[in-house]
């Protein structure tokens, strides 16, 4: 992707400002600086407990020029959706109201209240930076974290032994009208999903994988060249489905090993040739099952409308 | 206009008067029906607010609290496990000042199971910060749901307002419905004084270091100690708009007394009746409601208790390793009094898990706490057989 084609996408204005808390090299601050510039300054944050509670600031501060509520861990899509129904009430129905959290708060404690909003269709934009595990409390597992990796609750002796939750497929099997995955590493695509998801109404579910250096133990200029990595090799894929049914590969996965980006890291370090084989199989027996549902996507129209009361 | 109404329709009768903006709840025995009557209403058009039917009650209250500071009149119901499923929201609202109220109906909790009236749900949230009104009928219970919101709005504070299972939630009785128009001039449509505004963009509820949290706690209960002001207030302009009064602690046939029954809830109702007949038995017998819970009417009840010789709370509530809790604070609230006008307290648990609380379970505590000659006044059960 060339520069100019970056300078002519992203617009100029900054909703997220410098002076945030952020660790060095984190993603997830440069994920929020996009999407905010997307979705433009009618725009209200909700964000629960995560990483971004401190990257943030503290009262009285804010690194964000959108009205901003922290949430409970457990509660972003329900206090969104109570924002949703307060602006509706008053008659906006134009802003954006953006619950923005980690993966600890959208595979694990929030999922309940995420699967209630999507259940609702709810008429929000839901993110989650997925930084693999409980970053702000110290590296701790969560069901995000993939197979075979270190955390300091899943030590080296005997690492994470479940596959990450298939989160996309969860909140897809709710027929939401968007659900998409999405990286820094890729900025227009995500600019894209996110305009997209802009213009749709009910609840919109983007899935940004958020390389970690302190957590995934890689040196904090490699942010974004792992990020790059984990779609190239198909273990982070970009794509997009509408309304559960239609799945579209957003961009070219070339099929690269495996080993190259789990060696980038230091969470990966313990593991012998026959786990990165077991890895390597896991992702490659994963992309063939979503090319399938891409191809048997092809040509599959809109839901017919549903039928509104009263 | 009046009308024979259950409980639980008063309160929804309360919050369609009180123009409600966003309701958000979830199905519990015996709230249910407050909110099966407020989906009526939202359905049929005579209520124009934005329902939201929720997974739990901890979304519920969670949206009550995204509601309410982005700047909507919020109004959710619960009872027993969904209160204490609340719980971690119930501070939220509290701690992030955010005028929420609240119908609670008081049910027991589990296990075992058991849906019968019993206070422990609502009083295990004593601490959360949110103001506790119980009430007495169901005329008090549409009453105090409109006069909540005034009291939360004029100071940013979540309100609770407590009615007993089944005995007021499922129990009809002639209620007056105020007139519409004169309830808009008595409550006007919510101007919050802080909410997410896109046109005004602030962050609500971030990290706060240990050198302004606390000053946040002082001003939270700075607006507490506002509330019993406020209250007065409110039920003036009541009062003088439709003629009734209710008072955040009431004493009745107290003159002279030598005891006094304190009482919370439908419990008083029953009260009333045994203090009328020992009155007519020339017996020196009256009781104290407690309306107020939280903040806790300390100078009023020193003023309605001092100098009485003997006390007896009865509590439809323990507080498992202590004591009754409204006797508990009633203690405390005493203690200050001068040696010569504190009263001896006798602390009575009844009525719990819905057991019902006869005329002959008062005249008990009434005998037993006449005949004590035991320093043993705290824990007091009646009616257990073990």
């Amino acid at each position: 992707m060339s520069q100019l084609r970056i300078d002519q996408e992203i617009p100029g204005e900054e909703l997220m400002t410098s002076g945030h808390l952020a660790c060095p090299g984190c993603a997830a601050p440069l994920a929020m600086r996009l999407v905010l510039k997307a979705l433009g300054p009618k725009t209200v944050v909700v964000m629960p407990a995560s990483c971004f509670t401190i990257i943030a600031g503290p009262w009285p501060q804010s690194s964000l020029r959108v009205p901003l509520y922290h949430a409970a861990f457990a509660a972003g899509p329900a206090v969104a959706s109570g924002v949703r129904a307060a602006l509706d009430i008053q008659g906006d129905t134009d802003t954006t109201v953006l619950v923005w959290v980690g993966d600890g708060g959208t595979f694990d404690i929030g999922l309940q209240s995420l699967s209630g909003a999507a259940e609702r269709n709810e008429n929000i934009l839901y993110c989650c930076y997925d930084n693999e595990a409980y970053m702000n409390t110290g590296i701790q597992r969560s069901s995000a974290t993939p197979w075979g990796a270190w955390t300091t609750t899943t030590p080296a002796q005997h690492p994470e032994s479940s596959p990450k939750k298939d989160i996309l497929g969860i909140l897809a099997a709710h027929r939401i009208p968007y659900a998409a995955t999405a990286t820094i590493a890729y900025p227009v695509d995500l600019l894209e999903k996110v305009r997209h998801a802009r213009a749709l109404r009910g609840t919109r579910f983007l899935h940004i994988l958020s390389p970690c250096p302190p957590g995934w133990k890689c040196a904090d200029d490699e942010t974004i060249e792992i990020a790059r990595m984990a779609v190239q090799n198909r273990v982070f894929p970009l794509l997009e489905v509408q309304d559960g049914e239609r799945w579209r590969f957003t961009v070219d996965h070339a099929g690269d090993p495996v080993e190259p980006y789990l060696r980038r890291q230091g969470r990966f370090r313990h593991l012998n040739d026959e786990q990165v084989a077991h890895i390597q199989a896991d992702v490659d027996a994963r992309w063939e099952s979503l090319r399938r549902r891409v191809e048997a996507s092809a040509g599959r129209g809109a839901l017919t409308q549903s039928l509104a009361f009263g | 206009m009046k009308k024979v109404i259950i409980g639980n329709h008063a309160v929804s009768w309360g919050a369609q008067l009180a123009r409600v903006e966003v309701i958000s709840a979830y199905p519990i025995t015996p709230q249910t029906q407050i909110v099966e009557k407020l989906s009526e209403m939202c359905a049929d058009g005579s209520l124009a607010a934005r329902f939201i039917k929720v997974e739990s009650e901890h979304s519920a209250m969670a949206a009550c609290i995204g509601a309410s500071a982005a700047g909507a009149r919020t109004f959710t119901a619960t009872s027993s496990h969904g209160l204490v499923y609340m719980h971690e929201m119930l501070h939220w609202a509290a701690g992030g000042r955010h005028p929420v109220v609240m119908a609670e109906v008081n049910r027991a909790l589990g296990p075992g199971w058991n849906i019968w009236t019993d206070q422990n749900d609502s009083l295990s949230q004593r601490d959360t910060g949110w103001v506790q009104l119980y009430c007495e009928t169901n005329q008090e219970v549409l009453d105090t749901t409109i006069q909540s919101f005034k009291i939360a709005e004029a100071l940013d504070l979540p309100v609770m307002l407590v009615l007993d299972a089944f005995y007021l939630s499922h129990t009809a009785e002639p209620v007056d419905i105020p007139d519409q128009e004169m309830v808009d001039r008595f409550l006007p449509p919510r101007e919050a004084r802080f909410k997410l505004d896109v046109n005004d963009p602030h962050a609500f509820g971030a990290l706060v270091r240990p050198d302004s949290y606390m000053e946040m706690r002082w001003l939270q209960q700075q607006a507490m100690r506002e509330v019993p002001g406020v209250f007065d207030k409110v039920e003036a302009d009541w009062m003088r708009m439709f003629g009734r009064h209710y008072g955040a602690v009431e004493s009745y046939r107290a003159e002279d007394a030598e005891l006094l029954l304190v009482t919370s809830g439908t419990v008083t109702s029953t009260a009333r009746f045994v203090v009328d007949r020992r009155r007519e038995a020339g017996e020196a017998i009256g009781l104290v409601k407690v309306k107020m819970f939280r903040p806790f009417p300390t100078g009023p009840l020193r003023e309605a208790l001092g100098g009485v010789e003997r006390v007896a709370v009865l509590d439809r509530n323990i507080s498992p390793g202590h004591s009754g809790i409204f006797a508990e604070e009633t203690r405390a609230a005493l203690y200050d009094l001068p040696p010569e006008d504190r009263p001896e307290i006798y602390g009575y648990i009844i009525g719990l898990g819905g057991r019902d609380v006869t005329p002959s379970v008062i005249d008990e505590v009434i005998d037993r706490t006449r005949r004590s000659t035991s320093a043993e006044r705290e824990d007091l059960w009646v009616g257990v057989s073990p």
